[in-house]
């Protein structure tokens, strides 16, 4: 960058430098450049999660830009004379067709519909983790609760991106999949009839779903995740990151490296690793293998039907449920479909969408918040989070309850079984098993802060008695251990008012008060000050 | 060392004896009596194969198949079961038994083709039934590989998985894994329905339908996978396991990699910070 004043003209040199220039003189870039290249990021491995998600993205736009130059969106007809005899002078979809001549006949076809795929894996995985991480470490608290929703959108859009891929090749599976996704519609009371024939443009399959699905799939949808990614960023990039407490880091710092020139070089060496390792899986191992499941015909159906993971938990509460329906005045309600597929995810997604609402009604935090939490030191959220993983997990592990009952010579109706008690206890052990854990981890931290850590140096007194030495913690652990805040149960002051009517919306002060005791009625202080001097002092470490 | 004898009331004594008496018991059962042992001369004729096989019937099915062949509540009647059944049962070594249970396991063939064939003849003279095919039946024709698709992803895929991997039934029942099975099998598994297996009698499936089915079942076996390791041919759910282990655990040691690794220069600033710390540290 160049700067001309008004005393001296400097003139660039090199050839970066002239074009700096060039474009400084016309947009005016230094400034901007100057802010924001020296913008400091903290440096976790845990803040890469999302990095992943950014990278796999851009790796899906471009092998995805490469795959729509040869695929044919139509559900038209056609008869296979291509390069894979084993489906030679089948009839078939122009949708299929043109996927299988990716496969076999259009050079690199077969690495990139392969990177596509993985990277989409890889994106959804990714955004699950990085989701998580989000969770356990209270990052989505203010200011950033809006950002946290537009994360929580993007997670359920590339739900729905990835079913529409995987639906758009025709093959078996992918009409399997539309067909369940037909069944969840037809489900839904009232509306569920008009709003499948408005889907698939009349009867299933019909002859629209696959031109439509396409333009969800490669524009629609994409679209909006592209300009979702970017509000992401901008918010992250202005409310700028959160960091883990430590010497010198402060709500109102941050401390870490310069985006230029550390992270420009972190993070493009970060995607170039993520494209290489996808390229990698996309080169050697097999996925959608798309001519071994054949073309989709509504009469056939293959052992080992599942989707890919991220639906993998609709799957599993679907063949989860029991049987039950209602009929009445000629009318099914389909419960055996409905509450798997509709209620229970309804519940659990709009769960995670408002927790961070949820959050701060119950500790009634204001406060911005720029250091993260251990997930120890909040031990209702963690546990809150274990319960739910372990309920999707659950439910995802059903999901392929055929492979585990083959795999493990167990009986299907077992494992269903077992299941169905298993979402229901499980998130309940989970919960209390994670407390449990929280507290003890609490416990030791203090423990630590005011014992110091065991040195493993036994020595004996004069009178006999044996004891180790503790060796008092540095500084900066110890801060980074007494660093959180204790939360305490909000009380309950006004109930009625001085004529004794009850104070308004009293019911909502009562739950409140009901969620902060459960969430904060058990704790584990920090050591005070006090505590601290009185065990330096006693000195029998 | 004392003499066996003066143990011979010790308390374990009893369990011993017993021990020695069933180990006997059992070594006699598998010189004189177990299904490999069963003599039966073999005869050339028809009738003598009959006879031949009727001993080997006695000796190791009838306890659950009946005297007669006439059924049990251990096994069902195997009058007009055919010829081709047995073979399949008895040369995957599916029967005889070992154990009762959802679905009775394969394990190592006990006859040798011969014998099996008599007791085949045995059977198939009580009443007829599906014959043991031609080796013609179930051979692999590059032809028909197309038609066998079709059939095989109406017919069979829905329990032998796309790839004929096998799957899951119900009550811990399986369709098992076609990967090794052989033509011949095969052909007279869908010509008897052995076990959970519906069968498909010629009037269903013809045998030009059967063979082409076969052509298929090998074709594609034999075929590569084209898109690299196959992670065992199940579809979406070993593919989410993959990226979940390997893929997630690769990454994140990237991550950890990449994270780790820090400028020189503020490496060394920490490196200095920490020395400080811990001089301080220990003069306190």
């Amino acid at each position: 960058m160049s700067t001309s004043t008004s005393n001296e003209e400097i003139v660039p040199t090199t050839l970066g430098g002239k074009a700096s220039d060039y474009l400084d003189q016309r947009l005016g870039i230094a400034g901007a450049a100057k802010k924001n290249l020296r913008k400091i990021f903290p440096d976790h491995w845990s803040f890469m999660l999302g990095e992943v998600c950014l990278y796999s993205f851009i790796i899906l736009l471009l092998s995805g830009i490469f795959l729509t130059l040869f695929f044919t969106p139509s559900m038209g007809e056609v008869t296979y004379n291509g390069s894979y005899t084993p489906l030679d002078g089948i009839k078939m979809s122009e949708a299929y067709a043109s996927t299988l001549n990716i496969s076999f006949d259009v050079r690199g076809g077969l690495l990139m519909r392969q990177i596509h795929h993985w990277a989409a894996l890889v994106f959804v995985m990714g955004i699950m983790v990085h989701m998580l991480r989000i969770f356990f470490t209270g990052a989505f608290r203010k200011p950033r609760e809006l950002n946290w929703l537009i994360g929580f959108t993007l997670f359920v859009l590339a739900l729905l991106e990835g079913f529409a891929g995987y639906s758009l090749p025709d093959d078996l599976l992918s009409g399997t999949g539309l067909r369940i996704m037909q069944g969840i519609i037809l489900s839904i009371p009232i509306v569920g009839t008009y709003l499948s024939y408005f889907f698939f443009g009349g009867l299933f399959p019909g002859h629209v779903l696959i031109p439509r699905l396409f333009t969800v799939h490669i524009l629609l949808v994409p679209g909006i995740i592209l300009a979702l990614i970017t509000a992401h960023l901008i918010l992250v990039f202005y409310q700028k990151h959160t960091q883990w407490a430590g010497p010198g880091r402060t709500n109102e710092n941050v401390v870490g490296l310069p985006l230029m020139p550390v992270y420009m070089a972190k993070a493009g060496g970060f995607f170039f690793v993520v494209f290489g390792f996808i390229a990698l899986l996309g080169g050697l191992v097999s996925i959608n293998p798309i001519w071994d499941y054949g073309p989709y015909v509504p009469t056939q159906i293959t052992a080992g039907s599942q989707p890919d993971f991220y639906i993998g938990f609709f799957e599993g509460a679907l063949r989860m449920m029991p049987n039950w329906e209602i009929n009445a005045w000629g009318h099914t309600l389909s419960l055996n479909i409905l509450i798997p597929a509709v209620v229970v995810p309804g519940i659990l997604f709009t769960g995670l969408a408002i927790y961070p609402f949820f959050e701060a009604w119950v500790t009634g935090d204001k406060r911005e918040h720029h250091i993260l939490d251990r997930p120890r030191n909040m031990p209702t959220r963690t546990a809150i989070g274990v319960a739910g993983i372990v309920f999707y997990g659950i439910g995802w592990i059903n999901g392929g309850n055929d492979l585990v009952a083959t795999h493990f010579n167990l009986s299907v109706e077992t494992i269903t079984w077992v299941d169905r008690v298993l979402i229901f206890v499980g998130p309940v052990f989970g919960f209390w098993l994670t407390r449990r854990i929280c507290f003890g981890l609490q416990r030791r931290d203090r423990d630590k802060v005011l014992h110091g850590r065991e040195s493993g140096i036994i020595t004996r007194s004069p009178e006999g008695q044996f004891s180790e030495i503790h060796t008092p913690l540095p500084q900066g652990d110890l801060h980074k251990l007494t660093a959180h805040d204790v939360h305490r149960p909000l009380t309950l002051t006004e109930v009625t008012d001085s004529n004794g009517v009850p104070a308004p919306k009293l019911r909502l002060a009562k739950l409140r008060a009901r969620a902060t005791r459960w969430y904060f009625g058990e704790r584990v202080e920090k050591p005070t000050e006090e505590e601290y001097r009185q065990a330096i002092s006693s000195g029998h470490h | 060392m004392k003499s066996l004898s003066t143990r011979r009331r010790h308390p374990l004594a009893a369990f011993v004896v017993l021990a020695l008496a069933l180990a006997f018991a059992g070594t006699l059962f598998a010189a004189f009596l177990s299904p490999n042992s069963a003599s039966a001369d073999s005869g050339t004729s028809n009738a003598q194969a009959i006879a031949n096989g009727k001993a080997l019937y006695e000796t190791s099915c009838s306890s659950c198949h009946g005297q007669n062949a006439e059924g049990s509540s251990y096994g069902p009647s195997l009058v007009g079961s055919g010829a081709a059944a047995v073979d399949f049962q008895v040369s995957t070594g599916r029967m005889p038994a070992q154990q009762p249970g959802a679905q009775i396991q394969k394990k190592a063939v006990l006859y040798t083709q011969e014998q099996i064939d008599e007791m085949a003849a045995y059977i198939d003279s009580l009443g007829g039934g599906p014959a043991v095919p031609d080796s013609s039946k179930y051979q692999v024709d590059d032809n028909l590989v197309q038609l066998g698709g079709v059939l095989f992803r109406t017919t069979c895929s829905q329990c032998h998985n796309f790839a004929g991997e096998g799957g899951a039934l119900t009550d811990g029942k399986y369709a098992p894994s076609l990967t090794q099975t052989n033509p011949k099998a095969i052909y007279e598994a869908m010509l008897t329905g052995p076990q959970n297996m519906p069968n498909f009698p010629d009037t269903v499936i013809s045998p030009m339908e059967k063979q082409a089915i076969i052509s298929y079942i090998v074709t594609m076996r034999d075929e590569p996978n084209y898109g690299g390791a196959g992670l065992g041919r199940l579809g979406p759910t070993s593919e989410g396991l993959f990226i979940w282990t390997f893929g997630l655990i690769a990454l994140l040691l990237f991550a950890v990699w990449i994270a780790a690794h820090t400028t020189k220069a503020s490496a060394e600033r920490v490196a200095k910070a920490k020395a400080a710390t811990g001089a301080k540290g220990g003069k306190e």
